[in-house]
């Protein structure tokens, strides 16, 4: 019999290795749980968003003492930006208490989530990417592509190559392309462009770099003979610094490559080198590390040993920088809540209407110590965007460079194009469109 | 190869049909009542849909000895063709169309197969990576397939059977479990019949085979058919039932890959195997990962945690395959007769 005993043993040791429990949440204390990717060929995006965003909730609990006297807590599980870890992670961390906001930086695993958060009543956040037409509230109620969704993004880079052509009118019969990550993220604009190509008569061409992108000779070549006026990099991970490198190679002109909001951040272009010098990108939040906030981060979190950037240079890089402006967006949500709801934890439908009342002017951003990081935030219950401003930064070969005012997309005319994808998936789900008055009614549990 | 013997040993004292009537008991009667979320979406969903598609390669593979590196994307073509049969197809219940689906994935089997007629070993694993790159890339390139969803991520419908709607974690657990349980129980049937028996003439000698009056073309060509068909409805499963959502990405050659070690590591010509290797595969690196982080989770950021794990997971498997080369199956049997002769020794 001792061989069963032995199996006992095993198969309880096992169970036990599975219901192992997180720790205990006190009565105040709000969780973020992260979907975190430290591994894999997106890890530079990963470490940067992810540390960015955790170094700024740890200013908040060391140097506020939690929001409003709530602790805010995480952990963190790896996904490696694939679907299915995301969703196991997911379901990990989804029973702790206090759940605040999911923030997985990936679009499959944002895609995956959208059902089960909608069911959990927890908002999702995807800043700068996501699902262009969860912008609309009406049918994605806990859905927040915050910032800039990728038709905005796409809006403004073709109004900046515009304005490099004399405006809109200039546009008419210039060659644009397109280099698309092959991914659902790299796909998200392929029907916006077309659809400026038609309205403002550019010709376009869109080419897709399949995942994860260490090999684009055909594409530069097929790029070469095309002859376009503008390359657009619509890229991701290594894909960037090995279009950079490839264009050089076939000689394309460095200074004619728009990079997307993905593609705009340091390790996306020092691996380059020369090649990226001049090399022009979108972004909704400068780099640098001399922002009241950043430097906050710096004396209060790094020199007491709690960074969770393991390289001190990669503060204040793009990536770490939209970490800590994503922070800054989950931690006022919450604090908005807080004033409705009471200064206690919030329950994930709470924090939902902090997200709908998100605004943010440049004023209430400077005395955050975030002037210059990123311009403003106007969330509401049907516009989950929030009309985020873009600028454009060149790189010199040692920084980036702000080579442009704050400008807003075309809102305007990107909004019913977004209701009409939005209320089509509304139809095929059988979603009844929400109104103000659902937006107000927030469940406590 | 010898797992095929063992395939029909049984424990001493019980009759062959108890274990897997047993094993049904708790998963119908037990595991719906006090399963959690967390089990059913990262655990028991994956399991149901990886186990089927083990299956699927089994047949090919294990049986019929026809080696094949193209499950994923028999996977992709089941999850797509089930997507478009119920969205274009009006008042199509989801039975057929998974039926349905799962025909579509075996006329791309017998395509694709058609290659194993001269080639056989590697060089017709190879040439089954051409059914991985063109699904792939057709999936992609052609936007119909995923009805000009802008970033070519299809939605899981409901699932609803003969309007009984299978919602939440455990109704999607036996929407699953049903449709496993129905196709092993045909796949159990088929390898014990004269078609099974072909399959394995074909993998042992095909010479002799064709000698013997085996038809050698059509058994290869069917073996492909069955095994794309239960390969795609499990590609339905892992779609519609466990991700919800699915991309052409998420069908990639590391996917088909981990079919194929599925069968290796559970046992090949089994059926049990493909549910020993589904288990091991989706389990073990969860137990690793929340082991790790529990212990170490302080220490180390999950990057560095989730690499050891993987060398930690490379290294057992290793090990595991000097021990035990046959699989899985052979390392329970044994246990099994162990534990029979240990009771045995205890009663007198």
């Amino acid at each position: 019999m001792t061989i069963i005993s032995k199996f006992k043993a095993v198969a309880l040791s096992a169970a036990l290795s599975l219901s192992v429990a997180l720790p205990a949440a006190y009565a105040d204390e709000q969780y973020f749980p992260l979907q975190s990717y430290r591994v894999g060929p997106y890890a530079a995006g990963g470490t940067g968003f992810f540390g960015g965003f955790i170094d700024y909730l740890n200013l908040i609990n060391t140097r506020d003492g939690g929001v409003n006297g709530v602790k805010l807590t995480w952990s963190e599980g790896e996904t490696q930006y694939e679907v299915e870890k995301g969703v196991e992670v997911y379901e990990r961390l989804k029973s702790n208490p206090g759940v605040a906001a999911w923030n997985p930086l990936s679009v499959g695993i944002a895609y995956a989530m959208i059902d089960r958060i909608t069911q959990d009543k927890v908002p999702l956040i995807t800043i700068n990417h996501g699902r262009t037409d969860s912008t609309d509230g009406r049918v994605f109620p806990y859905v927040f592509p915050l910032l800039l969704n990728p038709y905005s993004e796409t809006s403004g880079i073709v109004n900046y190559i515009a304005s490099k052509e004399g405006g809109l009118e200039g546009l008419k019969g210039k060659k644009i392309v397109v280099l698309y990550h092959g991914s659902p993220y790299g796909k998200e604009t392929i029907p916006i462009y077309e659809l400026l190509a038609q309205k403002y008569g550019f010709e376009l061409q869109q080419i897709e770099v399949p995942h994860p992108g260490n090999e684009q000779q055909s594409q530069w070549l097929t790029i070469r003979r095309a002859k376009p006026d503008f390359v657009v990099l619509r890229g991701w991970g290594v894909m960037n610094p090995v279009a950079l490198k490839t264009a050089a190679k076939v000689g394309f002109p460095v200074d004619h490559i728009v990079g997307n909001v993905w593609s705009n951040s340091e390790e996306d272009v020092i691996p380059a080198g020369d090649a990226a010098k001049g090399y022009t990108a979108i972004t909704t939040q400068a780099s640098g590390a001399e922002y009241p906030v950043v430097k906050e981060i710096v004396k209060t979190v790094y020199d007491a040993g709690k960074g969770n950037l393991e390289d001190k240079k990669r503060i204040g890089s793009v990536y770490h920088n939209l970490g800590i402006v994503n922070g800054i967006l989950n931690v006022e949500a919450i604090r908005i809540a807080q004033e409705k709801f009471g200064k206690r934890t919030l329950t994930g439908d709470e924090v939902r209407w902090g997200f709908e009342h998100l605004k943010l002017d440049p004023a209430k951003v400077e005395a955050l110590g975030a002037k210059g990081l990123f311009h403003s935030i106007n969330v509401s219950w049907d516009n989950h965007e929030g009309e985020g401003y873009v600028t454009f930064q060149q790189w010199d070969g040692a920084k980036w460079n702000v080579v442009s005012d704050w400008i807003a997309p075309d809102w305007a005319l990107l909004r019913p194009i977004i209701e009409k994808s939005s209320e089509a998936y509304a139809a095929e789900k059988g979603i009844k469109l929400r109104t103000a008055e659902d937006a107000d009614a927030v469940s406590t549990n | 190869m010898s797992a095929l013997a063992t395939e029909f040993t049984v424990a001493p004292t019980l009759p062959k049909w108890a274990a897997p009537v047993l094993v049904l008991i708790i998963a119908y009667g037990v595991v719906p009542f006090v399963g959690t979320s967390y089990l059913f979406e990262a655990i028991l969903l994956p399991f149901l849909a990886l186990s089927l598609a083990g299956l699927g390669l089994n047949i090919l593979t294990g049986y019929a000895g026809q080696l094949s590196l193209g499950s994923a994307a028999f996977m992709a073509a089941g999850a797509f063709a089930a997507y478009n049969f119920n969205l274009r197809v009006e008042g199509l219940p989801l039975v057929g169309s998974i039926i349905l689906s799962g025909l579509v994935a075996a006329g791309i089997g017998i395509v694709f197969g058609l290659p194993s007629l001269r080639l056989r070993g590697f060089y017709l694993a190879v040439s089954t990576l051409a059914a991985q790159f063109f699904v792939q890339w057709a999936l992609t390139k052609f936007s119909w397939f995923s009805n000009n969803s802008s970033s070519g991520v299809i939605d899981a419908p409901t699932l609803s059977i003969g309007g009984i709607v299978f919602s939440g974690a455990a109704g999607r657990y036996l929407f699953s479990l049903t449709i496993v349980t129905v196709i092993t129980f045909l796949a159990y049937r088929l390898v014990i019949s004269q078609t099974g028996r072909n399959f394995i003439a074909v993998r042992d000698n095909e010479t002799a085979a064709r000698i013997i009056g085996v038809p050698v073309l059509r058994t290869k060509l069917l073996a492909f058919a069955i095994s794309s068909f239960i390969i795609g409805v499990a590609g339905v499963l892992w779609a519609f039932a466990y991700l919800r959502t699915v991309e052409p990405a998420g069908f990639n050659l590391d996917r088909s890959f981990q079919i194929l070690f599925i069968i290796i590591i559970g046992g090949l010509a089994s059926i049990r195997g493909a549910f020993f290797g589904a288990a091991l595969i989706v389990v073990f690196p969860l137990v690793l990962a929340r082991l790790g982080s529990f212990l170490l989770g302080d220490i180390f950021d999950s990057g560095v945690l989730d690499m050891s794990q993987r060398i930690v997971l490379g290294a057992l498997i290793i090990l595991f395959l000097i021990l035990e080369p046959d699989g899985l199956v052979s390392l329970w049997d044994r246990i099994r007769r162990r534990l029979g002769s240990a009771l045995r020794l205890t009663r007198r």
